[in-house]
């Protein structure tokens, strides 16, 4: 029972985060209908931004989550202006080259701006870990799982009762109908794309207290993020949350159940095989439109 | 045009001097061409680059004293970016091309591997800085190395072990080369030390979060944890085990033997165990240890000259040049002769231990190449063995 419970523990946990990161593919892909790749990037930038600030710039804490994530979404900002807007023939497969390459180059600059080393952040609060009938949990885990759950809320608020939310789900709906109303989609694009990079961001800085971050701890947390939206359904927020947990649950009892060496290829099968049985994904439409 | 021509005139005198004062035998003897081939960028440039450095710091020492035998030492140096087939290329270009007595490096054991049949083949010497078990297990004629091998780390922490009376251990190791390497040694040599291994766990290079492993070894109910990885993981298993409530000791391989362990692990790293080259515990060498002398005079020179703190890794070719250079001498750069005057190098003291190589040890270091240490107050500090 008290080794059950930890995998609980453990699996929620790091589902939360892969949640918050599918969120932000989620997000994106039904405003735009495109899969970002660099999104594991927003999350290194987001963890390693509010250490520098934090440890490095003496920032208080809440001042250091702020800046570090309002400056990631600048970064999202940028690479929509720079680099996805001026591709002349927007074709999907196109953009989905350019979001490697800028995952590529965001790698690179953090690389070059934080070195190879990584580095480790203290808890946000003092608070030692919980004991619950035996197995531990770490404040820092309920930090997480509290932000999944305003951000899935958030969102909800945003499209359901906001003129910009609802603007955006009409974009996401039909973006030229949603431009014959006067409805200004290429700055909602914008907004969509400092969203869901903030949304990277306050993935990379949640998790930071638990595990390390240098400057390639994005691919990883990516995929897995990208894997979570998948099983979840792509373009749905519940979905993505769902999805995200499920991941890490299924993670964790696969090591304590089977072994630890095939921890992501349990994962990984299951995903393959929800997507041949169900290729919209768990919670998302039961048919597919292929780009 | 006076001018010029006494500047000219002036210039000459300089040179004549220069020709008159060189000492005679920097001229008349060839320099003795030493191979170097590291890792000095990519993802393993924190081996090659303190490699590089020190290859050169102790090529210079001995060209200070005059060279051995008269011939002065000059240093080839290729970059492998840790890509076996780069080292290879190059390792071919050392040996063919540069015409090098002997090579250094390189600083992997995947790249060393790739280029020992060629060091066989051709032959010429090769002395790595890699630490896998596998390049001087089995014993290969011209192919020495001069890093601690696991076999060393695990003796070490079993013999800890041994003395506090631990008989059940759970280990949990990093999914890499390096990580394998350690679990196929802790499982080798636990029965030799009467310990059991009684949960293996493995873990990813890049996960955030280990407690699901560390709840199934515990609940194998073990007296003592081992980990087997380098940053960042082992850190991240630090942090989990403390706030997981252990009650039993964490024992930590030497991968993690930098101070950077110390900061990312933070409080977590109280207590912890691990196997450390004695370079990271120098000022706490009893004067009676063999090695403090050297010690101290390799850290004041690498950090006089490079401005920028020691590692082990140094150490691999530092070591490996002063076995070398003592292996040249009276043989007038043949590499047979070379070779066989490794095997015989007996006692010498260096940076990782004390090495003696025969025929049959193409390593040559002993289980003190380690001290036990232990993290108190976020310093290692030695413990009795």
């Amino acid at each position: 029972m008290q080794e059950f419970l930890q995998y609980v523990f453990s699996g929620v946990t790091n589902g939360s985060v892969y949640a918050i990161i599918a969120l932000g593919f989620s997000m994106l892909f039904s405003m735009t209908g495109l899969i970002n790749f660099a999104q594991g990037e927003f999350v290194m930038l987001g963890a390693l931004g509010m250490i520098s600030l934090w440890k490095g710039a003496g920032l208080p804490l809440p001042a250091a989550i702020v800046l570090s994530t309002i400056g990631v979404s600048a970064v999202g900002l940028l690479l929509e202006r720079a680099a996805i807007r001026n591709v002349r023939k927007p074709h999907p497969i196109v953009l989905v080259i350019v979001t490697i390459g800028a995952s590529i180059f965001l790698r690179g600059a953090g690389m070059i701006g934080w070195g190879k080393e990584s580095y480790s952040s203290p808890a946000f609060s003092r608070q030692g870990a919980f004991e619950v009938a035996g197995a531990t949990l770490l404040p820092q885990s309920l930090f997480i799982l509290a932000a999944v759950l305003l951000i899935v809320f958030g969102l909800q608020f945003f499209h359901r009762r906001t003129l910009t939310g609802k603007a955006m789900l009409a974009c996401a709906i039909s973006k030229r109908a949603a431009w014959l109303q006067g409805i200004p989609s290429e700055r909602l694009v914008l907004l969509a794309f400092a969203l869901s990079a903030g949304m990277g961001a306050i993935g990379g800085i949640l998790i930071a207290p638990i595990s390390m971050s240098s400057y390639d701890m994005g691919m990883t947390l990516g995929l897995k993020g990208f894997c979570a939206a998948m099983l979840g359904g792509l373009g749905s927020s519940l979905g993505a949350v769902l999805g995200g947990l499920l991941l890490g649950l299924l993670e964790a009892f696969g090591v304590g159940f089977f072994s630890s060496s095939l921890k992501d290829a349990i994962a990984f099968v299951l995903l393959l095989g929800i997507l041949y049985v169900r290729p919209g994904g768990i919670l998302g439409a039961k048919v597919v439109k292929r780009f | 045009m006076n001018r010029t021509m006494s500047l000219i005139g002036k210039s000459l005198a300089v040179l004549l001097i220069g020709l008159l004062v060189v000492p005679a035998a920097a001229w008349c003897k060839e320099p003795y061409k030493i191979g170097g081939l590291f890792s000095v960028t990519g993802p393993s440039s924190f081996l090659g680059d303190p490699e590089k450095k020190s290859l050169e710091l102790a090529i210079d020492e001995i060209n200070a004293r005059g060279g051995i035998d008269g011939h002065l030492l000059e240093a080839v140096i290729y970059d492998t970016e840790g890509d076996p087939g780069k080292t290879n290329l190059n390792a071919s270009k050392l040996m063919t091309k540069d015409n090098v007595i002997a090579i250094i490096g390189p600083s992997l054991t995947p790249t060393t591997l790739a280029i020992v049949p060629l060091a066989e083949k051709q032959p010429v010497p090769l002395i790595s800085c890699a630490a896998g078990i596998l390049i001087t297990e089995p014993v290969k004629p011209w192919v020495f190395k001069t890093a601690q091998s696991d076999v060393l780390a695990v003796a070490a922490i079993y013999g800890h072990m041994q003395k506090k009376n631990i008989k059940k251990v759970g280990i949990i190791t990093v999914e890499s080369a390096y990580g394998e390497s350690g679990r196929d040694q802790l499982t080798a040599q636990a029965p030799k030390f009467g310990i059991q291994v009684v949960q293996a766990e493995t873990f990813g290079a890049k996960d955030t979060d280990m407690t699901a492993q560390l709840t199934k070894v515990r609940s194998a109910q073990p007296e003592a944890v081992i980990c087997w990885g380098t940053n960042p993981g082992p850190a991240v298993i630090a942090r989990n085990f403390q706030q997981m409530g252990f009650k039993i000791p964490l024992y930590q391989s030497h991968g993690v033997a930098s101070p950077k362990f110390v900061e990312l692990a933070g409080e977590a790293a109280e207590n912890i165990v691990l196997p450390a080259g004695k370079i990271l515990v120098t000022d706490q060498l009893p004067d009676s240890d063999p090695q403090k002398a050297v010690l101290k005079r390799y850290v004041e020179q690498f950090t006089g000259r490079f401005k920028q703190p020691v590692s082990p890794f140094g150490g691999y070719a530092y070591d490996a040049m002063m076995i070398l250079a003592k292996a040249l001498e009276g043989t007038e750069g043949k590499k047979d002769a070379v070779r066989k005057r490794i095997e015989e190098v007996r006692g010498l003291v260096g940076v990782t231990g004390t090495f003696n190589f025969s025929p049959q040890d193409h390593n040559g270091l002993g289980p003190d190449a380690f001290v036990m240490v232990q993290i108190q107050n976020g310093k290692f500090k030695v413990i009795d063995q």
